[in-house]
């Protein structure tokens, strides 16, 4: 699994792009997350992917010649964090509900909503970490659950920014 | 002042400079035909809008600027889908500049709508979509920079039809690009480029790979200071023909699938490559397991994702190749590499059975025969378009290039049809040379429709057909791994001189050997477009051939048995 960030310009049709490439070039993509940045027009992209090191730096430097991808850099062998933010709808009763409560609280999940028959458990971490507390609810009944993609940051002084400071849009543009 | 978009784009392509459009008018892009016939644009109305892409692509191979393609919505824009697809695996600079239905209208399947945009984002270097007048100038501007600069390519400008009807403010200097600003990578790596002088002074058998960067570099006189310097013999890609003289006793030729067989093995026994903007493509490299392997490699490369692709290397240089070469240049040690040339020209001697041009008149006409006297008649001056296929390789074998930008043909995707549109463009671009096309009947039959585009704009090209009644190559194919079984490769095709005629263009038809020459003389001297059908040999083959996924060494030689009707003892 290899993880590239990517800084690309925040407007319709870029994902497409990075999508179209990824397939292009036959690789799977296991997770992809986009988010604004602190700059309206810059949107940043945890990528995940199915590959080895020579298809990240590839994927890497094809991203990199999109006009609308800012910076791409392959940060899989650097130190840095990634997490994953799951929402988890359980089927709970009222005598196996405490039982529950405490399988969640060992995974430093919460529990964000609760119904008669079920509740919604938040739970943010690694993949690992996720996928283990899934395991654990899964006997209980797992009804729906929602997964964001990772998102990753190098550490540290390791810093990942926009390429010096976008333009800024024309005044007329008002 | 206050224009249309159709007037302002009109008005911003002729202050970026541009001259001639090839085109094909229709419902979304009529704005800008109205607002074309009042400006000083010369529009070439093509005959099909394929071809319209493929002389814009022609018009840039020419001379190194960008070449500008225009259609309608709908199927104008999907017509220009193959030539798009040529021009970007050959990074070829050209604006295809399509209308599009309203804005209002996106979406709804409207009568010639198609996401055009969707269509060719894999194809292109760029798109975009304009669907207000306010863009317009500045994302022209833009297409045109992104389209020459770095890694040419095409960029697709979908422009809606009511962005070309409403009116805006025309002012240049607010309309300046503003692309986005990108990291510059600083790609100088002073430990690669240490190792890879280190490797150049140390090679005993050096290999210079030259390839189309070299061109688009504009790079040629800094390659051969490099080459005279280092004393390093040169293999050339079929697109890179002409970025060094082929009469430069450096000069090796062509290697890959179809290069000399002492190129081919020079490769294998070299102890150092060194790639200069080309790609490793498997037309060129064969089995990659077993491609050059007692060869470090040095790749000198402007795109970094070429770097790595398909063959491994251990020193990359990324970035422009003139610069590269010059940067290089103090470091290289003046060597004497002449033994080594020496050992690769004494095999040139069991390869030059394929040399049948000097056969005398058996009364047999060979494609060969057809393109060596076609380059000893234009004293190898011409520019040759050619299409793909057989005759293609003939003429890379056999036509001799000493200048850049006279060979033009489609070398990436081999698209059959490119030969004469884009001779055409390459005529529009330099009026004063002397345009050849070669081009077999299979390819002629996909575009000859644009005979009417010559007549109509009183084009002076001559057309050269290597008629064998077969789509040849893939016979060849068919004869080697197919046990013969020529599945759908006979082809029937009408009398190309008579066709000509009716289309107002003189046509002849050449079937022997000593009316080769004549004929092409008198064509010379026409100041109109001839077209001659050479008949030749139906069943002759390309050779060497490597087959497709075989080691480079591993060549199908010419047989040297006289009951293959092709002669091959001198």
């Amino acid at each position: 699994m290899q993880t590239i960030v990517a800084y690309v310009q925040n407007k319709p049709g870029v994902l497409n792009r990075v999508a179209s490439l990824t397939r292009r070039l036959a690789i799977n993509i296991d997770s992809l997350t986009v988010g604004p940045t602190e700059n309206v027009e810059i949107a940043r992209m945890t990528i995940c992917a199915h590959t080895d090191e020579r298809g990240a730096t590839r994927l890497e430097a094809s991203l990199e010649k999109l006009v609308d991808v800012l910076l791409a850099e392959n940060i899989s062998d650097r130190p840095m964090l990634e997490r994953d933010l799951a929402l988890i709808k359980v089927a709970a009763d009222q005598q196996n509900r405490p039982h529950l409560m405490e399988l969640i609280k060992v995974f430093r999940g919460r529990v964000v909503d609760v119904a008669p028959e079920s509740l919604i458990v938040e739970v943010s971490g690694t993949v690992d970490k996720i996928d283990g507390l899934l395991e654990v609810l899964r006997p209980f009944g797992v009804l729906e659950m929602a997964r964001t993609g990772r998102i990753a940051m190098t550490r540290g002084n390791d810093l990942l920014r926009p390429p010096a400071e976008t333009p800024a849009p024309e005044a007329t543009a008002k | 002042m206050k224009l249309t978009g159709a007037e302002i784009l009109c008005e911003t392509l002729t202050r970026l400079g541009v001259k001639h459009i090839f085109g094909y008018p229709g419902g979304a892009i009529l704005p800008v035909y109205d607002a074309l016939g009042k400006s000083k644009l010369h529009h070439i109305l093509v005959r099909h809008e394929q071809g319209a892409t493929h002389m814009a692509d022609g018009y840039a191979r020419a001379t190194g600027g960008v070449g500008v393609a225009m259609a309608t919505s709908g199927p104008g824009a999907t017509n220009m889908v193959t030539g798009i697809a040529t021009a970007m695996l050959d990074s070829s600079p050209v604006v295809c500049i399509t209308g599009q239905v309203s804005s209002k209208l996106l979406g709804s399947d409207a009568f010639q709508e198609v996401d055009i945009t969707g269509i060719t984002m894999p194809i292109t270097k760029h798109n975009v979509v304009i669907s207000k007048v306010e863009d317009i100038a500045r994302t022209v501007r833009e297409a045109f920079i992104i389209a020459n600069s770095g890694r040419p390519g095409p960029v697709l400008v979908d422009i809606t039809k009511d962005a070309q009807q409403a009116s805006a403010e025309f002012d240049w200097e607010a309309s300046a690009p503003r692309l986005p600003v990108k990291r510059q990578r600083n790609n100088h790596d002073q430990e690669e480029f240490d190792r890879a002088v280190e490797l150049l002074n140390s090679a005993k058998r050096p290999l210079i790979l030259a390839g189309r960067g070299i061109m688009l570099s504009g790079a040629m006189r800094t390659f051969e200071q490099f080459v005279h310097t280092s004393d390093i013999p040169v293999a050339m890609t079929l697109l890179g023909i002409g970025c060094f003289p082929a009469s430069d006793p450096l000069n090796l030729g062509m290697m890959g699938m179809h290069g000399e067989a002492w190129v081919n093995n020079a490769i294998q026994e070299a102890d150092l490559l060194i790639a200069v903007g080309m790609r490793f493509d498997d037309r060129v490299t064969g089995d990659l397991r077993v491609y050059a392997r007692n060869a470090k490699k040095i790749h000198i490369e402007v795109d970094r994702a070429e770097i790595n692709k398909n063959v491994k290397v251990d020193a990359a240089i990324i970035g422009d190749a003139g610069e590269t070469l010059a940067a290089l240049l103090p470091h290289i040690h003046e060597r004497d590499h002449s033994e080594w040339m020496t050992h690769i020209t004494s095999s040139k001697g069991d390869s030059a059975v394929r040399d049948i041009q000097s056969l005398p008149d058996s009364g047999h006409l060979y494609a060969a025969h057809v393109i060596n006297d076609l380059w000893k008649v234009t004293a190898g001056n011409a520019i040759v378009v050619t299409d793909v296929g057989q005759h293609q390789m003939w003429e890379a074998q056999y036509y001799h290039h000493n200048a850049p930008r006279t060979l033009i043909t489609s070398g990436g995707l081999g698209t059959m049809g490119f030969a004469l549109p884009a001779a055409i463009g390459a005529k529009m671009a330099r009026p004063d040379a002397e345009v050849w096309v070669v081009v077999g009947d299979g390819g002629f039959q996909m575009t000859m429709c644009e005979l009417a585009t010559i007549v109509q704009e009183k084009i002076n090209i001559k057309i050269a057909i290597i008629n064998n009644g077969y789509l040849g190559m893939v016979r060849q194919w068919q004869e080697f791994f197919y046990d013969k079984r020529y599945v759908a490769t006979p082809l029937v095709a009408p009398n190309f001189a008579a066709l000509a005629n009716s289309f107002g263009i003189h046509g002849e038809t050449v079937t022997t050997r000593k009316d080769v020459v004549p004929t092409i003389e008198t064509a010379r001297k026409s100041d109109q477009t001839v077209l001659i059908d050479f008949r030749v040999e139906q069943e002759d083959s390309v050779y060497p051939m490597v087959a497709a996924g075989a080691a480079l060494n591993d060549m199908i030689r010419r047989p040297n048995n006289p009951l293959v009707e092709t002669a091959t003892e001198p």
